[in-house]
């Protein structure tokens, strides 16, 4: 009922601020027209959908999501750890329809950039002038011998939350203590670069907490990676011999898995788990590649101011199936490309172009509840990327006391709470 | 013209989209609330929404000079930072001052 007023506030201020514009310049008040599509109701298409629905003018946008709830990812390694209830990682639709965002429930099963058309899988299709693309990610099925969709229910991938996160979290549970877990992290790029590390972290505190005979062994297909060396200090100081990791140089790199014996394969080693967390190989999502946005690599190249397609005029790509340069897919960079393409959506919808972006990328990890860790970036357009600004960002300072730990951690829970209510509130 | 309708436009979608129900007094106030490269990335970590309960600092009609101030101390280290000294240094002192003024406009 309350929101019922807010809208009808919201409208005549709107209307109103319209009409004072009609008096003094004529331009103004004609606002933006046009139709916008968003395919992929994350924290980029759901950002995206947020920002256009406030355009003046008349701009009809839909967005297309199979889901009617969203299930966030980040934090979504303390359900894992069993500190967080999965339904806090819940948020549905409702204000951006409230808002005036047309949402259908559906999958996009096709995209004709030339008749500018979207295909819907109940057969039915919608026009676009611009769309926008913003799908996440998709696994890589054939990425990882052995590893495959079946292969999922036994030894879950969580890398996309909802019934993997739950079934993960089960399984801790489940695992008697002195069990061995075993966790493995893919080559770059992937969605959440610390979100491997973080998630061991979280695991190895739940098993130090209630299971602490256990062990669990993270096999890396890399030597390096975010927030390393803050990580390895932490977890040497707080983990001890409970939590090893394993770089592809040590042999870390994972080349088979065989779910009905619960054993993964290195070149060097056979090592069976009791729980088997296997992060895999990923590209953008399915959609993406329909759409022909999609280049060898299994991601999508982008203008860097306008976030429009490399390869299909018409359609942008933001958040985690893009190529952003120096970006890292995270919901934070997702956050901010979307933003930032809204408004270069409808600058261009209105024949203007668009504004050279800055771009902010914050990641938190959290590698106990209380202990929390950042990488920071500050990004612009360079040489047709989005690359870092030199002498801006970097990680958290190695040494800091409790207290600046503790800090960074309620920065984090601030960060999830404010992101997720200026998308989804 | 154009240069109206972009600032306009720009003005409105980002005061309604921060959530903003009032009325935007238009010109007066128009050029001063587009938004400059990089504004839009903050509200990431510093709420807009009023019912949001988080530590970080509120930058919504705020004063521009404190906000400049604290920006700038935390980009010369001057002042104790968490993340904000790192994201300072990306932005020049014009940028820095732009979108301080940005957010001192955005009173409801």
């Amino acid at each position: 009922m309350k929101r019922k007023i807010d809208r009808r506030t919201f409208v005549a201020g709107a209307a109103a601020g319209a009409s004072a514009a009609v008096l003094a310049r004529p331009a103004i008040a004609q606002g933006v027209s046009g139709n916008v599509v968003i395919i992929g109701g994350g924290f980029a298409g759901s950002t995206c959908a947020r920002v256009l629905s406030s355009v003046p003018g008349n701009l009809k946008v839909t967005l297309i999501e199979p889901n009617e709830t969203y299930t966030a990812c980040p934090f979504s390694n303390l359900v894992i750890a069993g500190l967080r209830d999965i339904h806090q990682q819940e948020f549905g639709y409702e204000q951006l329809a409230f808002r005036g965002v047309k949402v259908v429930h559906a999958s996009a099963s096709g995209v004709d950039a030339d008749k500018k058309q979207v295909t819907l899988s109940d057969g039915t299709s919608l026009t676009y002038d611009r769309l926008i693309v913003a799908p996440g990610i998709d696994i890589r099925w054939d990425g990882l011998p052995g590893y495959n969709e079946a292969a999922a229910d036994i030894m879950p991938h969580a890398w996309k939350a909802g019934p993997q996160t739950i079934l993960l979290r089960q399984q801790l549970e489940a695992m008697e203590d002195g069990g061995v877990v075993v966790m493995t992290s893919p080559e770059n790029p992937f969605r959440c670069p610390p979100g491997p590390y973080e998630r061991a972290s979280l695991i190895a505190n739940y098993l130090k907490t209630k299971k602490p005979k256990s062990k669990l062994l993270l096999l890396d297909s890399k030597d390096v990676f975010s927030k390393q060396r803050l990580f390895l200090n932490a977890w040497k100081e707080l983990y001890g011999d409970l939590l090893e990791w394993v770089s592809l140089s040590s042999g870390g790199k994972v080349t088979s898995v065989d779910p009905q014996s619960m054993v993964l394969r290195t070149d060097f080693a056979t090592h069976k788990a009791n729980v088997a967390n296997v992060i895999p190989p990923q590209k953008a999502g399915h959609i993406a590649e329909v759409a022909g946005v999609t280049d060898r690599s299994g991601w999508c190249p982008i203008d860097p101011v306008s976030f429009e397609s490399r390869l299909r005029p018409g359609i942008h790509v933001v958040g985690d199936a893009a190529i952003a340069g120096a970006m890292p897919k995270s919901a934070f960079a997702a956050n901010a490309q979307a933003k930032a393409c809204a408004v270069a959506v409808a600058m261009m919808l209105a024949d203007k172009p668009p504004i050279e972006p800055r771009l902010i990328n914050t990641c938190y990890s959290l590698v106990a509840p209380d202990y929390g860790i950042t990488v920071a970036g500050v990004y612009k357009p360079t040489n047709g990327q989005l690359l870092d600004i030199p002498g801006a960002g970097g990680t958290s300072p190695l040494d800091a006391p409790a207290d600046f730990r503790k800090q960074e951690a309620d920065y984090a829970s601030g960060w999830f709470r404010t992101i997720t209510a200026e998308v989804f509130g | 013209m154009v240069r109206l309708f972009r600032y306009a436009a720009l003005g409105s979608l980002l005061a309604l989209f921060m959530g903003a129900a009032t009325v935007i007094s238009l010109p007066a106030a128009a050029q001063s609330l587009v938004p400059p490269p990089g504004a839009l990335s903050c509200t990431g970590c510093h709420p807009i929404d009023p019912k949001v309960n988080s530590p970080v600092t509120r930058l919504d009609g705020r004063d521009a000079e404190q906000i400049t101030d604290a920006v700038l101390a935390f980009k010369a280290g001057k002042m104790p930072a968490t993340v904000m000294d790192r994201i300072a240094k990306g932005f020049t002192d014009e940028e820095i001052r732009a979108i301080a003024a940005w957010y001192a406009k955005r009173k409801e």
